[in-house]
């Protein structure tokens, strides 16, 4: 029983990471105002360009920094064509997701059913031979512990710091920031830069640590949910850790009960945690008047200062 | 050089010039404002003050043109370049964050960490010591528009500013309100603030301004003292024409048959920052106007969307419309039992500016001048009808193909208000039907509601100008936190009385001080 509940906690945790990862920098796009639906394809260009690398280098950290960098380069895509040239932003970040799609299954046709040096867990001597808490608290990969310090650092950079305070700013009214004097497109090209690079990141998770593999469309919708959680945890960083929690506990029971062998169709076993978060996610933040209060005002606004 | 001591004049413009497409906005303007100033900018909507502005405050750059600041020659990058300067702007359209704190919008307005240093402490002694009082931890949605510009000035004060930019800054504000803003600006004025003061009250112009700068369409044309001026003969340099007021109505007969009904109407706002409609009971007949005052944010544009059907009534016999319930009826039924509706915003409510002025007359007109036949629009009569709302209104445009963008403000409202008088309503209600439109549409928009009214229609006039209501109105109600005060006979309302109620406060008890007709 104690084994059953250590993996189910471990792989909860595990499964969590990469949604973490993605909501949380597109939790920090959205509060500039930004909505960019293309993080799905962000995650597979990230998820290719980590394996592909690592696998060619044999170096994984070099692959995580090169998923990062893919992740920056089309979201800096999606930058130019939005912030800049003004496109409609829900229109282009559903093409970066069609296109990242494609690129990443071109790039990785090659590496498919390939190993690649995986991620290693780290190993604290004494603190990680703890039983039940050794294995579920300290027995993670680096990536674990840094989407965590991530989300914490970003929670409270937006609600304590100044710089935090500029980009509620931008996302609340971008004429005012504008009148105020704040260059409201590099403000955004630099969350949204930003939310590329995790969502890269989050890529790399999937590639090199939590299946270390590539396969085609590996994410699976992961990237979709991670946008899911950013609107229905009302853009406050604590739940989004609650659903990306809560996807990853689904998700291996969903797992579970599949290898039970429970007669459910398992299509239907591999789609619960998609649609339980969801609909959990909206019981809890039905109440219309408090996503309006959190909402930022200015998502998916184009924003053109008047001359 | 002697610093303590600067000598000429503080702003000097020069041959301001700057085009648009298909508009010359300024067509070399000069400014001059004196050091200790209070210098008025006064022009018709579309005269070119907001231009003007925008370029002292570096948000627009011009074509052509010389400033010279605090005897310097320099050219204006942006709004940051302009507060380093010296300049401080208070917008028409507050420049605040609605989901930030006092605080923390005033921090935004700082430019340096150092800047920042004990910023709690000075908000609270500023606010203080200029009679602005300021709780720095609220929430911006919360609070009353004379606090939300409050914040604004505090937060160009913060700045020491040597020239405080002040766009409309009255009229959004109670009587007892404009009278402590003025104390404040003359007291800025004295210390070496000087003030560029936009309006269009020329009666506060006259009090407070020691000078006045007039434009019009994107031209100087007349530089005065506007004490030694009447506020008929500024208007007329303004307008460039005569004006003459309306003439003064009957009241209805108190026989008249009630024909706009609220019955205990109430409702939830279905926004987070907005005002719930509680018990809202009144009674209009034929051939009256009621004005409804109150400051913004006090449940008008709920009340505006619970009569025109944007919001339905939780009860139908909470909106009677010539006694048919029709509180649970959407707009175009109620147009279709004869009840017309002018809202606020023009822009994207009222009108949609992208689409041409016959295709805005047909989206409220369809049902009431019968412009569909058989699912089809009847182009040839769509058109007819917007040609006539532009005859009748003296609308100022190339005709019904234009776009609704391309009008200026007051023209457009004149057709929006026409669109709507042309109908031939029962019940018209109208929310804020001149704000920011220059003086002679005002005028004609006054006009049209009055003769509406004559003919036999019940109109409500929701508005914030208080002057407006006055000429206008045979009843007055103020609306305060959602609430409806009882109607009082305008001939027996005085400024005062009404402006205490607009504060939250209650009626006056005794009647000893109301004006007798």
């Amino acid at each position: 029983m104690t084994a059953l509940l250590v993996a189910f906690l471990v792989s909860t945790i595990a499964a969590a990471t990469p949604l973490l990862l993605a909501a949380t920098g597109e939790l920090v796009v959205e509060k500039v105002g930004v909505l960019n639906l293309g993080v799905e394809g962000m995650m597979l260009a990230g998820a290719i360009a980590g394996f592909a690398t690592a696998n060619e280098t044999g170096i994984t950290s070099l692959g995580v920094l090169a998923a990062m960098i893919a992740g920056l380069a089309l979201s800096l895509l999606f930058a130019v064509i939005s912030l800049t040239l003004q496109a409609n932003q829900t229109a282009t970040g559903l093409a970066l997701t069609i296109f990242g799609r494609g690129f990443s299954a071109l790039v990785g046709a090659g590496y498919v059913g390939i190993p690649a040096p995986t991620l290693p867990k780290i190993h604290l001597p004494v603190l990680s031979d703890i039983p039940v808490l050794g294995p579920v608290i300290f027995g993670h990969d680096i990536l674990v512990y840094l989407s965590l310090a991530i989300l914490a650092v970003v929670a409270w950079c937006i609600r304590s710091t100044h710089l935090g305070l500029i980009l509620r700013a931008v996302g609340d009214s971008h004429d005012a920031a504008h009148a105020l004097g704040y260059a409201v497109v590099p403000i955004r090209y630099a969350a949204v830069a930003f939310g590329g690079a995790l969502a890269g990141l989050a890529g790399a998770y999937m590639s090199l640590a939590y299946t270390p593999l590539w396969a085609q469309d590996m994410t699976a919708g992961r990237g979709w949910v991670a946008v899911a959680l950013v609107t229905f945890s009302a853009w406050r960083p604590f739940w989004l850790l609650i659903g990306a929690w809560f996807f990853g506990a689904l998700m291996y029971l969903s797992l579970y009960v599949q290898a039970l062998g429970v007669a459910v169709p398992s299509a239907l076993l591999s789609a619960v945690p998609y649609i339980g978060t969801v609909v959990v996610l909206v019981l809890i933040s039905r109440d219309a008047r408090r996503i309006r209060l959190h909402r930022p005002a200015m998502l998916g606004r184009p924003f053109q200062a008047r001359v | 050089m002697n610093d303590a001591v600067p000598s000429g004049p503080l702003l000097t413009m020069t041959g301001m010039t700057k085009q648009y497409p298909g508009c010359l906005a300024n067509d070399h303007v000069s400014l001059t404002v004196e050091r200790n100033q209070i210098h008025a900018l006064l022009g018709e909507n579309g005269a070119g003050k907001s231009t003007l502005v925008k370029i002292i405050y570096g948000v627009v750059k011009p074509d052509e043109g010389e400033i010279v600041w605090d005897g310097q020659k320099v050219t204006i990058q942006n709004p940051g370049h302009a507060q380093r300067l010296g300049i401080g702007m208070v917008f028409q359209h507050f420049s605040l964050f609605e989901a930030l704190t006092v605080q923390e919008n005033i921090a935004l307005g700082l430019g340096s960490a150092k800047e920042r240093v004990g910023l709690r402490e000075r908000i609270v002694r500023i606010s203080n010591e200029y009679g602005l009082p300021l709780d720095p931890d609220r929430v911006v949605h919360d609070l009353s528009v004379g606090e939300r510009q409050r914040i604004e000035i505090v937060r160009c004060l913060l700045q020491n500013p040597k020239l405080l930019i002040m766009d409309e800054p009255t009229s959004v504000l109670t009587p007892s309100e404009v009278r402590k803003l003025f104390v404040t600006l003359r007291r800025l004025a004295a210390e070496g603030c000087s003030i560029l003061y936009i309006s269009h009250k020329l009666e506060e112009v006259r009090a407070l301004c020691s000078a006045a700068t007039i434009m019009r369409l994107g031209k100087n044309v007349a530089r005065v003292i506007p004490a030694e001026k009447t506020v008929k003969e500024l208007a007329e340099i303004m307008i460039n024409m005569d004006l003459h007021a309306p003439t003064p109505r009957p009241l209805a007969p108190s026989s008249a048959p009630p024909r706009l009904v609220l019955d205990k109407l109430t409702i939830r706002s279905p926004n987070h920052f907005g005002t719930d409609l509680k018990d809202i009971s009144l009674s209009l007949k034929g051939g009256e106007i009621l004005g409804i005052a109150g400051i913004a944010g006090n449940g008008q544009s709920e009340l505006m969307d619970a009569l025109s059907g944007e919001i339905l009534a939780g009860k139908p016999e909470s909106v009677m419309i010539d006694g048919i319930a029709a509180g649970h009826m959407g707009p175009h039924e109620r147009r279709r039992i004869h009840g017309c509706f002018v809202p606020e915003e023009r822009n994207g409510h009222g009108a949609v500016t992208t689409m041409t002025l016959a295709e805005n007359a047909f989206l409220s007109g369809f049902t009431r001048r019968a412009l569909v036949r058989f699912g089809v629009i009847d182009t040839k009569k769509t058109s007819a009808f917007a040609e006539n709302i532009i005859k009748v209104f003296d609308v100022r445009t190339t005709g019904p193909k234009a776009q609704a963008r391309s009008l200026s403000g007051g023209n457009l409202q004149k057709f929006l208000v026409g669109r709507e008088v042309l109908q031939e309503p029962a019940v018209l209600v109208i929310n804020q039907p001149t704000w920011g439109v220059d003086a002679g549409a005002a005028l004609a928009i006054h006009e049209a509601i009055m003769a509406l009214a004559e003919g036999g229609a019940a109109v409500m006039i929701i508005s914030q100008d208080l002057d407006e209501i006055f000429v206008l109105a045979d009843r007055i109600s103020v609306i305060a936190g959602g609430r409806v005060s009882e109607p009082v006979l305008t001939r027996d309302a005085t400024v005062e009385s009404i402006g205490r109620l607009m504060g939250g406060g209650s009626a006056p008890a005794a009647t000893g001080e109301m004006e007798i007709a």
